[in-house]
């Protein structure tokens, strides 16, 4: 932390598209892993996660428009209705561009309390649509967005490391 | 330097607000259309095949360690297991005989009733790809799809009995929904009494619930409830649930009776699909008005409702 980039500068960090379009990436693909039994209860949901990141981040170069595309994708991969992630993408996005004032202010382990309401209105956005069509919901699900939030702190950890210009080895 | 503070001096496009707006209106239109239309099928199909080679590679590191472990697995335990296979294939094979003296029995006295003899279905063989990744739904995708003749409607089964049924399918995969998805129902036929009903999935994995039954109704603990292969869609006797629990409360008009699969809905990877049902007469005309009635009956019940 001594380099230069203050807590405060950690959000001016670089991000290039293609490294923002490679993260969003993996996170789909961790998505797309086939969880099963309990582990698809408690699956944290990366996509959410890293766009919610880029959004608080990064609101000008990712938005509510990108959030619904990579949704309308989610809901072909995992045969769910079309719409159904994109509605929930499209409301975390939100929350995460109108709170990233506010979520800037605050250290890692005070972000994860601010992150952990907007996943849970993602998800119960994805609940909602469920109900009103089939009629039921599965409380269980909603521990993935407990789970996810545990892992905000980590994963912002390991997106910022990426993100940090290297130094010159011949610099002294 | 810094992009967050010239927000307000240019022109960035529309509010935050409007943009969630446009979008929730536009995932709620297609919610709605795809939940009481078909007409997003194609577009999710070319969507489909877009994802499907990520998708495999999603796969790969399951089968990898798959592979690796019955690459490991010790002589032993294959010696073991040579062993009781041979065993079983003995009695198989005695069991066998027997029972093909009993076909060709069967076959003559068919031939001697002047019935139509029963279609040997066509099945092929596919492999489970995926399971859902959404609780809610069970639901799991097999390596075959239309390439390969799969057409939704189609039953899938297990060495043990009814799977579920084809309900979806792209160029190389379709979507088969479980017997016990809480939206599947199955027509069927108890074994032992021969009393037809329909079971329901009740959307957790070792449970299916026989509804609307009288307590009256001739069903015991143990009973195997087989297909009644009435509606055409499934072939008759194949075995799909034995009840386990009987509740008869006379305070309530039906009985509680509570059902496990029969077949391995959540063990195996290899699966059967069965094609080629025979063609049933198409239903008379009476019939299908009277289901129009019914239909006007339920609308109009529908709308009294408050």
């Amino acid at each position: 932390m001594s380099n230069g980039f203050a807590k405060d500068q950690e959000f001016l960090l670089p991000a290039s598209t293609g490294f923002i379009a490679f993260s969003l990436f993996i996170a789909v693909m961790l998505n797309w892993l086939p969880w099963n039994g309990w582990a698809l209860a408690l699956r944290p949901d990366f996509v959410a996660l890293v766009l919610l990141y880029w959004c608080t981040h990064k609101p000008h170069r990712i938005g509510i428009g990108i959030a619904w595309l990579v949704g309308i994708f989610a809901d072909v991969a995992d045969a769910s209705l079309f719409g159904q992630h994109a509605l929930a993408y499209s409301v975390l996005a939100f929350g995460g561009i109108v709170l990233h004032r506010r979520v800037q202010m605050f250290d890692l382990r005070q972000q994860s309390f601010h992150v952990f309401p907007l996943l849970l209105l993602s998800y119960a956005t994805y609940a909602a649509v469920h109900w009103q069509v089939r009629g039921f919901v599965a409380w269980e699900y909603f521990l993935g967005a407990g789970v996810s939030a545990l892992l905000w702190t980590p994963m912002t950890l390991l997106l910022q490391a990426l993100r940090r210009p290297r130094r010159d080895p011949n610099e002294l | 330097m810094d992009d967050t503070r010239t927000l307000r001096f240019f022109n960035r496009g529309p509010s935050p607000v409007v943009r969630l707006i446009f979008f929730c209106v536009l995932s709620l239109l297609l919610l709605f259309v795809d939940s009481r239309y078909r007409y997003l099928e194609s577009s999710r199909k070319v969507l489909a095949v877009m994802i499907y080679p990520f998708q495999r590679l999603t796969a790969l590191p399951g089968e990898a360690v798959g592979s690796v472990t019955v690459y490991f697995e010790t002589q032993e335990r294959l010696l073991t297991e040579n062993e009781q296979l041979r065993q079983q294939h003995d009695t198989d094979a005695a069991q066998l005989s027997q029972l093909q003296a009993i076909l060709a029995e069967n076959a003559q006295l068919r031939v001697l009733m002047d019935l139509k003899e029963r279609v040997d279905y066509p099945m092929q063989m596919a492999e489970i790809v995926y399971v859902e990744r959404d609780i809610f739904k069970r639901k799991l995708f097999v390596n075959k799809g239309s390439q390969a003749n799969v057409m939704p409607g189609q039953v899938v089964v297990d060495d043990f009995g009814v799977v579920g049924q084809v309900t979806r399918t792209y160029p190389w995969l379709s979507e088969v929904t479980l017997v016990t998805d809480k939206d599947h129902s199955v027509p069927i036929q108890n074994q032992r009494s021969g009393l037809r009903a329909v079971v329901f999935g009740s959307g957790d994995i070792n449970e299916m619930a026989l509804r609307y039954m009288p307590v009256s109704a001739d069903i015991v603990e143990g009973d195997v409830l087989v297909t009644s292969g009435i509606d055409g869609t499934y072939p008759p006797n194949l075995p799909v649930a034995k009840v386990t629990r009987v509740e008869r409360d006379p305070a309530y008009p039906f009985a509680r009776i509570t059902c496990e699969p029969l077949a391995g809905v959540d063990r195996h990877r290899a699966l059967m699909i069965v094609s080629g049902l025979p063609q049933l007469p198409e239903l008379p005309e009476v019939a299908v008005e009277s289901t129009a009635e019914q239909e006007r009956a339920r609308k109009r019940f529908k709308r009294r409702k408050p």
